[in-house]
C-alpha cells in the first residue's frame, strides 16, 4: 500500500500516466480495427531508416521538447512564460538560411559558408533574442509575458525581413541531415536526447538548479541570501532563446528552407502546456525538467495518434483540446483530493 | 451551553505528516473575555485557530458555537465568518494596491440600485468605521501608504464590521511599536466591553497580563490547563508552556562579559547613508563585540543595518572591513566580506518556502562558493545534520519544505544559513520575534557564545530586556537618525530616556 502510494505521489506519477493513456488509446484503436497490438510500437527499418509511429513521435516532438527545456527555466525562474520562442524560432531559421544560402537565395544547392558558420549565426541570434526577452524581464521588471509579446510579434517579421519576403531554400544533402537521420536514428531525437543531458548534467553537477528554484520561489530572500536574481532570471532567458535557435534550425532543416510563416508557428503555446502538464507550477519555483520532456512528448503523441486515426488535420485541435482539458483536470487540486478521499475511504472499508 | 459562552471546542485531534499536531484540545471562550492563547512555537496554537477557521480539517472533535445549531465544521474562512467567527493574522493578509475603503469592504461592497458599487456610502461606511475606532487615515489611500501597524488595525477593523462574536488575533502586535500596542488594547477593551470574545495569540507574556482575563496552555498539541489571569503568576505561566522551571534569563551574560576596548574594528563605518531610509552615520564595531540598535519601529534600525550589508546599497559614505576600506554593491559583497544578515521580515525575505530544511540552510554557503563549485550532496546533508543538531531545529527531516516548519524553527534555520557561512560580522534583525521564550533564550546564548569566539555580532530587538541582556554597546535610533551610543552600565531607564530623546548628550 505504502509502495503505490510512493508511487502516485510522485510528481512524475500524472505525466507518465497521461502518456499511458494516450498510448491505451493508440493500442485499442488497432485492436478494433483488426491489427495487432503492438502495432503502435512496432519499429522496422526501411530504406536504412528506423520508421513506425513511436518513432515518428520521438522525431516531431523533439522541437517542442527542445522548448519546453528552456520553458521550463524561464518559468521556474521568473514566474512567467516566454511567448516569444515560436516566433524566435523562425527568425532563428531565417538567419540561419539567409547565411547557408549566401549570394544564391533564395534558391539554393550549395552552401554558401560551412553549415557551421550558419548553425552558430542562428544559435547567436536565439541567445541574443533570449537577452533581449531577460533584460526586459529581469533588469526592467517588466512582466513576463508583456516582455516576450514584443518579440513574438516581432521576431517572425524580421525573419521575413532578413528573407525578403521569400521563403529561402537549402536544398543541400549536409544541412539537410539535421532533420533528416544519421545512420538509421533521426537526428532531432539524438539532438533532443544530448539538450536534455547536458541541461541535467548542468543542472546536477552546479548549483543552477538550487538557484533558479531558490529565486523563483522567493526572490528577496534569494538576495539577502547573495544570490544575483536578476542575473539569474536573465541567464534563463538567453537559455530559452537558446534553445529556441536550436528547435528553429532543426524545423529548418527538416523542410530545408526558412519558411518563416510556419516554422514554430504557435509552438510557444505547446512549449507551455508541455511545462504544465510535467506538473510543474507555472507559478514559478520548483521544477521537473523531466515532467516537461514528457509532457512535450505527450502533446505529439496526443497530435499523431489524431493523425493516425483519420482526424482531420483541421479538426485536430478540437480532440487535442479534449484529451488536453482530461489530462489537465485529473492534475487540478479539487480533482486529486477527491481521488484521495475516495482512496482513503476505500482504505478505511478494507480495514 | 451556558449562556456566556460564545464558543466551545472539544476533543480536537488533527494530526500532519509524522506529527500529531493537536491531541484532544478543548478550548472555551466565554462573552466579552479577552482570552490569550499560550504556548512554545509548535506547541498547536496556530494549528488549533486553522481548525476554528476552517484552514485545517480536523479529525475528531466538534466545535459549538452559540446560537448555531449543531455542531460547526468550517471549510473555509468564508464558512467561519458566516458562523461569527473572524480572524487576524500576523502577516496582514489584505490588497496593498487598493484604498482603505476598499480593504474594509471588499467582497461586501454597498451597492447602488443598479447593482454597481456605491463608492459613496462606502467611503462614508468607512470613515464612520475608523472613527468610531479611532483609527486616523484617509480612507480613500491605497493600503500600502500605511505603517504596517495601521495595515493591522485596517484588518481588525474590518473584522469587527462583520458582525463577529468571535474575534481571533494571531500575533496582531509582533509588528507593532509600544504605543501602537497601546491603541490596539485600548481597541480590544472596547469590543470586549461590546461582548465579543478575543482569542489572542502572542509571545509577549507582558501584553497577556495587560489585557487578558484567561490563559489557555498548550504544549506539543496537548492541552496543558485553563486559567483565569490572576491564578497564573508569570513564572507559573513559562514553566506550563515549557514544562519545566527555565534558566533564569538574566544569568545568561557571563559575569566580566566587556567588550575589549582595545580589540581591532571590524566594521568602521563613516558618513554612510541610504536616501529616505537613513540619514548619514557613524559607527565603529569591535571585533568580539555584541552592539544594540534600539530605537522605536521605525526609526532607522533595520535600515540602517541593511545599508552596511548593502541590502540597501548606501548612497555617501564609507566603510571599512577589518581596516580596509571597501566597496558594498550588493549582498554577495558584503558576504563575501564575512557579513550575514538575518533580516527581519522572515517570511518575505528569510525563507525559500517550498524548498527543504538542508536546501535552505546551505544557500547562502552555495550563493558565496558560486554556481559551479556546487556543495556534493553527500556535504550538503553534513552540513544540514550539523546545524540542525547544533540549532536544535525540530523537524521531520532534513528534506522537509521549510514552509512546514514553525516560525521557530524557521528562524533557527535561517541562523543556521548564516552559521554554515562562518560569518565575523553577523547582523540579526528581530531573531526573536515570533518566538518562544524557550528558544529566545538560546538564541541569546548562542549570540553571547559567538561574540566570546572573536565574531562581531549587531543585535536588533523591540525588546529592551532582550537587548539589555546581551548588548555590550548600544547604538540609538530616532526618526532615521542615529543619535547617539550608550556603553558602560545598560539599563533600562537609560535606554528608554535615550530612546525618547535627550541621548545627544551622551
Amino acid at each position: 500500500m505504502s509502495k503505490v502510494k510512493k508511487i502516485t505521489k510522485n510528481q512524475l506519477f500524472l505525466p507518465v500516466f497521461c502518456m499511458f493513456l494516450v498510448l491505451c488509446a493508440n493500442i485499442i484503436y488497432d485492436v478494433a480495427h483488426g491489427s495487432p497490438f503492438y502495432n503502435f510500437f512496432a519499429v522496422s527499418i526501411t530504406n536504412g531508416m528506423l520508421q513506425g509511429r513511436l518513432i515518428n513521435i520521438l522525431n516531431r516532438g523533439s522541437e517542442i521538447a527542445i522548448l519546453a527545456i528552456g520553458m521550463t527555466l524561464v518559468v521556474s525562474a521568473s514566474a512567467g512564460t516566454d511567448i516569444s520562442v515560436g516566433s524566435v524560432m523562425s527568425l532563428c531559421a531565417s538567419v540561419c538560411c539567409v547565411l547557408l544560402a549566401g549570394a544564391a537565395a533564395p534558391q539554393a544547392t550549395e552552401l554558401a559558408v560551412p553549415l557551421i558558420v550558419g548553425v552558430l549565426g542562428g544559435l547567436l541570434i536565439g541567445c541574443v533574442c533570449g537577452a533581449f526577452n531577460g533584460f526586459l524581464v529581469a533588469n526592467l521588471s517588466i512582466q513576463p509575458m508583456v516582455a516576450t509579446l514584443i518579440l513574438w510579434s516581432a521576431a517572425r517579421a524580421i525573419g521575413l525581413l532578413i528573407c525578403n519576403d521569400l521563403i529561402v531554400y537549402v536544398r543541400n544533402d549536409t544541412f539537410a541531415v539535421i532533420g533528416g537521420y544519421v545512420g538509421i536514428v533521426p537526428t532531432p531525437i539524438i539532438i533532443a536526447a544530448a539538450c536534455v543531458v547536458i541541461t541535467t548534467l548542468v543542472l546536477k553537477k552546479t548549483a543552477m538548479g538550487l538557484y533558479i528554484q531558490s529565486v523563483g520561489i522567493n526572490k528577496k530572500a534569494s538576495r539577502i541570501a547573495g544570490l544575483n536574481s536578476q542575473r539569474i532570471i536573465f541567464l534563463c532567458y538567453v537559455l530559452c532563446g537558446l534553445c529556441a535557435g536550436i528547435a528553429g534550425i532543426v524545423g529548418a532543416s527538416r523542410i530545408t528552407s526558412a519558411d518563416s510563416n510556419n516554422i514554430g508557428l504557435n509552438y510557444e503555446l505547446d512549449a507551455i502546456l508541455a511545462v504544465a502538464l510535467g506538473g510543474n507550477s507555472l507559478g514559478g519555483g520548483k521544477f521537473n525538467l523531466i515532467g516537461s520532456i514528457i509532457g512535450a512528448y505527450t502533446i505529439q503523441a496526443i497530435t499523431t495518434t489524431m493523425y493516425n486515426m483519420g482526424v482531420s488535420a483541421a479538426v485536430t485541435p478540437v480532440f487535442k483540446a479534449i484529451v488536453v482539458i482530461v489530462i489537465v483536470a485529473i492534475q487540478a487540486p479539487p480533482v486529486r483530493a477527491f481521488f484521495k478521499k475516495l482512496s482513503a475511504k476505500k482504505g478505511v472499508v478494507n480495514a | 451551553m451556558q449562556d456566556n459562552v460564545v464558543l466551545t471546542m472539544r476533543g480536537i485531534c488533527m494530526t500532519f505528516p509524522g506529527v500529531k499536531a493537536l491531541e484532544n484540545v478543548d478550548f472555551t471562550l466565554r462573552k466579552g473575555e479577552i482570552h490569550a492563547l499560550m504556548g512554545e512555537n509548535g506547541a498547536g496554537k496556530s494549528t488549533l485557530i486553522k481548525c476554528l477557521t476552517g484552514i485545517n480539517d480536523f479529525e475528531a472533535g466538534e466545535i459549538h458555537v452559540d446560537g448555531v445549531e449543531g455542531a460547526v465544521k468550517n471549510h473555509s474562512t468564508l464558512d467561519a465568518q458566516k458562523v461569527g467567527i473572524s480572524t487576524v493574522y500576523q502577516e496582514v493578509n489584505l490588497c496593498p494596491n487598493l484604498s482603505v475603503a476598499e480593504n474594509l469592504y471588499i467582497g461586501r461592497e454597498p451597492l447602488t440600485p443598479w447593482h454597481s458599487i456605491d463608492r459613496r456610502a462606502m467611503i462614508k461606511q468607512a470613515e464612520e468605521l475608523t472613527k468610531r475606532l479611532d483609527i486616523k487615515v484617509d480612507v480613500t489611500q491605497n493600503l500600502e501608504n500605511y505603517s504596517l501597524a495601521i495595515q493591522q488595525m485596517i484588518a481588525i477593523a474590518r473584522a469587527v464590521d462583520m458582525k463577529c462574536k468571535v474575534l481571533i488575533l494571531d500575533e496582531p502586535t509582533s509588528s507593532l511599536d509600544d504605543s501602537e500596542v497601546e491603541k490596539l488594547f485600548k481597541m480590544m477593551k472596547g469590543l470586549k466591553e461590546q461582548g465579543v470574545g478575543i482569542v489572542f495569540v502572542t509571545h509577549f507574556l507582558e501584553q497577556v497580563y495587560a489585557v487578558c482575563d484567561r490563559i489557555t496552555v498548550l504544549r506539543n498539541g496537548t492541552l496543558v490547563g485553563e486559567y483565569p489571569v490572576a491564578e497564573l503568576p508569570r513564572v507559573k505561566l513559562v514553566a506550563a508552556m515549557m514544562g519545566k522551571d527555565f534558566d533564569d534569563l538574566a544569568s545568561i551574560k557571563p559575569e566580566g562579559f566587556k567588550v575589549d576596548e582595545n580589540a581591532p574594528c571590524q566594521i568602521e563605518a563613516e558618513g554612510l547613508s541610504h536616501y529616505g531610509t537613513i540619514k548619514p552615520f557613524d559607527l565603529k564595531i569591535h571585533k568580539g563585540e555584541v552592539i544594540g540598535l534600539t530605537g522605536l519601529l521605525g526609526s532607522g534600525r533595520s535600515e540602517l543595518a541593511r545599508t552596511i550589508y548593502g541590502a540597501d546599497k548606501a548612497n555617501t559614505g564609507t566603510l571599512k572591513v577589518a581596516g580596509k576600506q571597501v566597496k558594498i554593491n550588493q549582498p554577495i559583497d558584503a558576504m563575501n566580506l564575512g557579513m550575514g544578515l538575518l533580516p527581519d521580515d522572515r517570511k518575505a525575505e528569510g525563507i525559500i518556502g517550498s524548498l527543504s530544511v538542508r536546501e535552505n540552510i546551505i544557500l547562502a554557503l552555495q550563493a558565496k562558493r558560486g554556481m559551479f563549485r556546487q556543495l556534493s550532496r553527500a556535504k550538503q546533508e553534513e552540513i544540514a545534520d550539523h546545524y540542525i543538531d547544533i540549532v536544535r531545529i525540530k523537524t521531520a527531516s532534513r528534506e522537509t519544505p521549510i514552509a512546514q516548519l514553525s516560525g521557530g524553527n524557521q528562524q533557527k534555520a535561517i541562523l543556521a544559513r548564516w552559521l554554515a557561512t562562518d560569518p565575523d560580522f553577523l547582523i540579526l534583525d528581530e531573531p526573536t520575534r515570533g518566538i518562544d521564550v524557550g528558544t529566545k533564550t538560546e538564541i541569546q546564548k548562542l549570540i553571547i557564545q559567538l561574540a566570546s569566539e572573536g565574531k562581531s555580532i549587531m543585535f536588533i530587538s523591540s525588546e529592551i530586556e532582550e537587548m539589555l541582556r546581551t548588548c555590550n554597546r548600544m547604538a540609538v535610533l530616532r526618526d532615521g537618525e542615529k543619535v547617539g551610543e550608550l556603553d558602560g552600565e545598560l539599563t533600562q531607564e537609560r535606554v528608554m530616556s535615550a530612546i525618547a530623546g535627550g541621548a545627544k548628550s551622551e
